[in-house]
């Protein structure tokens, strides 16, 4: 009984690890042909349709246009939702708990929707379609994200570190530099992961605000109406390689801090 | 007062401005770039498309148009789908993963098991199209076998779209399900075996009501997920059948029917409310 129990188990974690691989292998597998069409049979490994990549300007540019909207709408998110998790934190405020349930909503709300409401106010004032529009709406989405995470992590613990600082005279942008933002530094730099990979990633909002200079998931929305295509095998094989590396940087910070 | 837990304490010198500074900026970003963009579509939503004044004629129209209501009805079948076969699929995994794989591997397990969850969404829904494809992976080995004479259309279909969400889900609730049985205290299931309960009423009776709730609640972010999204019934599924998303987002790609979407995401975002407000309930009478 055992035995059979173990070996069902096997099977069928095995069947859902391929049903889980089966798409990425097969990208990663045909973005390494060098025929025009990423389909079957394979036929040996070339580097071209990684080369056509890295010479598409169009492509480059949505990469890089992409990175500058993560960070610097992540750096928004991370920086609003700290002074703000900090300042509910330490005082009480009037009708705080509506104003903290006002922060965090739009964490219910579609990406779709917020996009589209978005489009329809900048329609009306008259703001064209850019990436800041975009980068505006990435941090919507991650605000609420930061100052959950940092929100949920102050405590009184660190409120005395805090009030030990100031009794020996520091004044208040010293407390907040040297100790709060230390002290904070993991959940910090969290609710900043996370806003970095998912505004990386995001789609709908951008696709909706940007219109010429735009991010790498519209490029490669664009790239899909020629159908199927090796470049995007490339550029999403590409795409997965650099979340790769980020998410097995995080697990090791996060693994060399637990000991200490 | 002994304490710090009464946080407004802790600075007497601070005074009216300096929380206030803290908080609102993130309350001002948030009441300029979520409040005021919902209501300004609202308004929108009660405005006709070519100019003039208020009408509900958007909302009727979804309301008497049969092919706007079927929208909504492939958006609930296909969410109701996915959300029952991935929580089908994503149990027996993560039990796999947190009873049966040895402690010191659980963490790569599961680290392998959510990596495809990083890639981009859009590059992973277009993967599916490359295996589904007339000529990709799946049809060429059916053909190649035998089973079937013809390549099967795979792609542009139902299934397709399931398929696309299911993959992404699975990954999502294999996550949220690990975490709650993991929670779970070895004396629970130390007790049933002490009052002579055998593996399988222990996991019946003891093991899957206790994550029930979590159950709940990773159905409940799927099915959220799912009903918004764009992006899989777009790439996948293709125009043969739209769902919710698709048939706002045709109403700006090819009409700039500003009014029109408005109407419909707000309609979009009553269900979702709605579909909160009953599962908020049942979660209640869950725990009681």
């Amino acid at each position: 009984m055992r035995a059979l129990v173990r070996i069902a188990s096997w099977l069928y974690a095995l069947a859902v690890y391929g049903f889980i691989f089966l798409p990425v292998i097969v990208l990663v597998l045909f973005s390494l042909q060098a025929t025009s069409f990423p389909i079957p049979p394979f036929t040996g490994p070339s580097l071209r349709w990684y080369g056509a990549v890295l010479s598409d300007t169009r492509l480059t540019s949505a990469l890089v246009n992409s990175l500058l909207v993560a960070v610097l709408s992540s750096l928004a998110a991370v920086t609003l939702g700290f002074l703000s998790a900090w300042g509910f934190a330490r005082f009480t405020l009037p009708g705080s708990a509506l104003l903290r349930g006002l922060i965090t909503l739009p964490l219910t709300v579609s990406y779709l929707i917020i996009g589209m409401g978005l489009l329809v106010l900048f329609n009306w004032a008259g703001v064209p379609k850019s990436l800041l529009a975009a980068g505006i709406g990435h941090v919507v989405i991650n605000l609420p994200l930061c100052f959950a995470i940092i929100y949920s992590q102050m405590g009184d613990h660190q409120i005395n570190i805090e009030r030990a600082a100031r009794d020996l005279g520091a004044p208040e942008w010293k407390v907040l530099l040297l100790i709060t933002v230390p002290v904070m530094a993991p959940a910090i730099f969290a609710g900043f992961f996370l806003s970095m990979t998912f505004s990386w990633d995001e789609f709908v909002i951008s696709f909706l605000l940007t219109r010429f200079d735009t991010t790498l998931p519209v490029e490669i929305w664009n790239l899909l109406r020629s159908g199927l295509n090796p470049k995007t095998n490339a550029i999403g094989s590409l795409v997965f390689a650099v979340s790769i590396v980020l998410v097995v940087l995080f697990e090791l910070t996060l693994l060399r801090r637990k000991p200490a | 007062m002994s304490n710090a837990t009464n946080s407004g304490r802790a600075l007497p010198r601070a005074g009216f401005a300096l929380p206030w500074a803290l908080v609102t900026p993130a309350l001002g970003w948030t009441l300029l770039f979520f409040v005021l963009p919902f209501l300004a579509m609202g308004l929108s939503s009660l405005t006709a498309h070519d100019g003039g004044g208020f009408t509900l004629a958007n909302y009727s129209q979804f309301f008497t148009d049969p092919s706007y209501w079927r929208a909504m009805v492939n958006s609930l079948e296909v969410t109701a789908i996915v959300t029952v076969i991935s929580v089908l699929l994503a149990y027996p995994f993560a039990w796999i993963l947190a009873e049966q794989v040895p402690e010191r591997w659980q963490r790569l397990a599961l680290m392998l098991a959510v990596l495809p969850f990083w890639t981009s969404y859009v590059v992973r829904s277009y993967s599916w199209l490359l295996v589904l494809a007339q000529n990709g992976v799946v049809n060429r080995a059916l053909t190649s076998l035998g089973l079937v004479a013809e390549p099967l259309q795979l792609a542009n279909t139902r299934l397709a779209t399931v398929t696309g969400f299911v993959h992404f889900f699975v990954m999502l609730l294999t996550l949220t399900i690990f975490a709650n049985l993991k929670q779970l205290s070895p004396s629970y299931r130390k007790a049933a075996a002490d009052l002579g309960a055998g593996p399988i009423r222990t996991f019946l009776h003891v093991v899957l009501p206790l994550t029930l709730p979590g159950i709940m609640v990773g159905a409940f972010l799927t099915f959220v997920l799912c009903i918004g999204d764009y992006i899989t019934p777009q790439i996948l599924g293709g125009n043969n059948e739209l769902l919710m998303p698709q048939l706002v987002m045709m109403q700006i790609g090819r009409r700039g029917d500003f009014p029109l979407a408005s109407a419909l995401s707000i309609i979009l975002m009553a269900v979702v409310t709605v579909a909160y407000l009953a599962c908020a309930r049942w979660l209640k009478i869950e725990r009681a």
